[in-house]
């Protein structure tokens, strides 16, 4: 059976196919529709397959690691930032081992699409010393994802599976396997193999480095990397990822250079020492950070290697065909150039969005105050700080909002404020706003609530119903916790309250809510479809 | 025999579906084909751009190289610049003439059709006003689809036809019929157009 897939569609496809039991994710592009895709399979809906959104990146990772402890198989998918989140768990689920294959699916954002960081999962990979999937096309992405578990089964360690944001957002037609079964519920055979005591840690961790020299073998005999040799031995080719595509789109022939292609990590040993003995220099075509680039240079450059390190490819930013025709001194061409006449068209809040009356609000209630002392966070409200609002003075990571305003009013900037969305805060505010509220810090929190994750498309938010609740339960003071709906004729009422809760010497929570106007849209189509 | 496509406009315009009605009527054919799209931050209002490949070979690229696009597909008229740098040049525009204009700065229509009308290969329509006059302002995207049909080299009209209402069956007769004149209005704009 074929079907056109989306890279991220594909990886869904094949974890479904390969006998997964279990997605467990926060959402973030170009991650998001991997898990999406599985909530709406009839498959994985009446295999009841697990597909429910989590709080975070890390307590998805600690559930997928759980469903892996009971010798299931299960998939856990974040974008790179929010392996940051889950790093914790990443690192030493390496160390613990699974008994039930695990993948952990990570989508990297290279030239920062919809991301405030371009940073490369593959060293995540290499520091937790796991083996790495890397597909070059949507085939391959299917493909890893169903074998994925296999390998993690193998060697006993969960499998990292990186794409990037155009192999995520692309289409294209794949071939399906057969639908493998599910595994039966097992306990591990070791009882202290999960238990990571220094005494039992030791253990495993020796495990896991005895286990390189087979991770290194596996990648030199996977069909996901191959040799292909070349008359024109000048220059070898190490193209990883999605970067074989962009060099074989000038050679639809056959390359006339010998090419590693590169599929599995770590590096195919073999493969790169034959490279490197036939040929006279190496260019490595690397989507993302220079890893592998800088690690066959070697500190003291003895390899005649090329690639984003010496200029022959950008130091940042995503690959193309075009970046990889001038690595290569191939002809490129060129269209016209963009007439001086067109202007920039960033994104922007939507028409009607309550973000809007927020800010309305914010923005005249700090004003006596001065500048610079608004905290925000990530989601469609990091829009805020752009034209006409330019309402806030930061967006750093998941929740740093509040913790970012309650060190800066520690420094003395007092009044300090907090922007952040509601599924940010459960996502990773509460443990912040749980310190605040500890140490009796002047700020005053503004969880702007549109009950909805939207930035990503509108996904549940984990924090609908019980935002009042859980600030009251952490100890933010019942007076000085107000809800309130964002729209005009409410305008002058939410000015009022915010400078009465600046004024006050100790926490303040805000809540302005009103449905995302996308998300609202949304649930009165599928209300709809529902009484048809 | 390869048709490298770039689809134009903005955030929520909805270019993914005339992506998808030409995706659904290569398979169809057998071909091989390969779409990137814009999903994320962008989306919100934003510029988005999709590229859209079809071959009879297998595609390597997700992406179109620079002065390599037979087609500039733009549903808006300023983002159809924007992508200047892609067009071959043998490449056709093909453009929707109705601007969306959401940023202070748009620049004037006068001076948007001075630059468009500077490529000898343009096909500029009003597809919103076309579409309007169908009866569903909503089938502007058809009207689009239909005039780029006569660029899609591997694709013909039927084909386009079948793929329309493949995608639109769900919805109902009528829908599927305006779609359809939709599509036809457009065709035949363009095909006097570059008579």
């Amino acid at each position: 059976m074929q079907k056109v897939l989306l890279g991220v569609e594909a990886i869904a496809q094949g974890a479904i196919d390969g006998g997964m039991s279990g997605v467990y994710a926060y959402p973030g592009t170009p991650s998001t529709e991997i898990t999406e895709y599985i909530q709406h399979s009839k498959y994985a809906k009446e295999k009841k397959i697990h597909s429910q959104w989590s709080a975070n990146e890390k307590t998805a990772m600690e559930a997928a690691l759980g469903m892996a402890y009971a010798g299931k198989r299960a998939m856990t998918c974040m974008k790179h930032v929010g392996l940051n989140v889950a790093a914790d768990n990443f690192m030493n689920a390496a160390v613990t081992g699974v008994n039930g294959g695990m993948l952990v699916t990570v989508a990297d954002d290279p030239s920062m699409h919809s991301s405030q960081n371009e940073q490369d999962s593959r060293y995540y990979g290499r520091f937790a010393q796991i083996p790495i999937l890397e597909p070059s096309n949507q085939q391959e992405a299917y493909d890893m994802a169903y074998y994925g578990f296999q390998l993690s089964e193998q060697f006993g360690v969960p499998v990292m599976l990186r794409v990037t944001t155009r192999m995520a957002h692309s289409r294209a037609i794949v071939n399906l396997k057969e639908t493998l079964p599910e595994n039966e519920i097992k306990l591990p055979t070791n009882p202290s193999q999960f238990v990571l005591l220094p005494v039992n840690a030791r253990k495993q961790y020796k495990k896991l480095l005895a286990s390189q020299v087979n991770f290194e073998k596996a990648s030199d005999e996977s069909s996901f990397n191959q040799y292909f040799d070349g008359k024109d031995k000048s220059i070898g080719v190490i193209a990883c990822g999605i970067a074989y595509n962009y060099l074989m789109e000038h050679f639809p022939e056959g390359c006339p250079f010998p090419v590693v292609k590169v599929s599995q990590y770590p590096l195919p040993r073999k493969k790169i020492t034959r490279l490197s003995e036939e040929t006279e220099s190496i260019l490595v075509l690397e989507e993302g950070y220079p890893i592998f680039e800088e690690l066959l240079k070697g500190y003291l450059e003895k390899e005649k290697v090329k690639g984003r390190l010496d200029g022959t490819l950008p130091r940042d930013g995503e690959l193309n065909p075009d970046l990889v025709a001038k690595a290569l001194k191939l002809p490129v061409k060129y269209g016209l150039d963009i007439p001086k006449e067109v202007s920039n068209r960033p994104p922007a809040l939507c028409v009607g969005c309550g973000h809007h009356d927020v800010y309305r609000a914010l923005n005249e209630a700090v004003a006596t105050f001065g500048e610079g002392r608004v905290f925000s966070d990530i989601g469609c409200y990091t829009l805020g700080a752009l034209e006409p609002y330019r309402a806030i003075n930061t967006c750093v990571d998941m929740g740093a909002s509040i913790t970012m305003a309650k060190g800066a009013a520690d420094a003395g900037l007092v009044p300090a404020l907090a922007v952040i969305g509601d599924s940010t805060f459960t996502h990773s505010g509460i443990t912040g706003l749980i310190d605040a509220v500890a140490e009796k810090s002047p700020i005053t929190i503004i969880i702007s609530d549109n009950e909805s994750t939207s930035m990503t498309g509108g996904q549940e938010s984990a924090a609908k119903g019980i935002i009042e609740k859980v600030c009251l339960a952490v100890g933010v003071e019942a007076e000085h916790l107000h809800v309130i709906n964002p729209v005009k004729k409410n305008h002058d009422e939410m000015v009022t309250l915010i400078k009465t809760e600046l004024a006050y010497q100790g926490v303040s929570v805000i809540v302005p809510r009103r449905i995302c106007v996308q998300k609202n849209r949304r649930d009165i189509k599928i209300r709809k479809a529902q009484v048809e | 025999m390869k048709t490298d496509i770039i689809l134009a406009g903005v955030g929520g315009q909805g270019i993914l579906s005339i992506a998808s009605a030409i995706g659904v009527a290569a398979l169809k054919k057998g071909l091989h084909v390969k779409q990137s799209e814009t999903h994320g931050m962008s989306q919100r209002g934003g510029a988005v751009i999709s590229h859209l490949r079809i071959s009879d070979k297998p595609i390597f690229s997700d992406l179109i190289a620079e002065g390599n696009a037979d087609l500039i597909l733009s549903v808006e008229p300023m983002e159809a610049m924007r992508y200047l740098p892609y067009l071959s040049e043998t490449g056709y525009i093909v453009t929707n003439t109705a601007p969306f204009i959401n940023i202070p700065e748009y620049p004037a229509m006068k001076t948007i059709m001075g630059e468009l009308n500077k490529n000898p290969r343009l096909v500029a329509i009003d597809a919103d006003n076309t579409a309007t006059e169908l009866g569903s302002k909503l089938s502007s995207n058809m009207v689009m689809l239909g005039a780029a049909s006569p660029f899609l080299n591997h694709i013909a009209a039927e084909d386009l036809e079948q793929g329309i209402i493949e995608l639109f069956s769900r919805k109902g007769e009528d829908v599927v019929n305006v779609n359809l004149a939709a599509l036809r209005a457009g065709k035949e704009f363009a095909a006097n157009a570059i008579k």
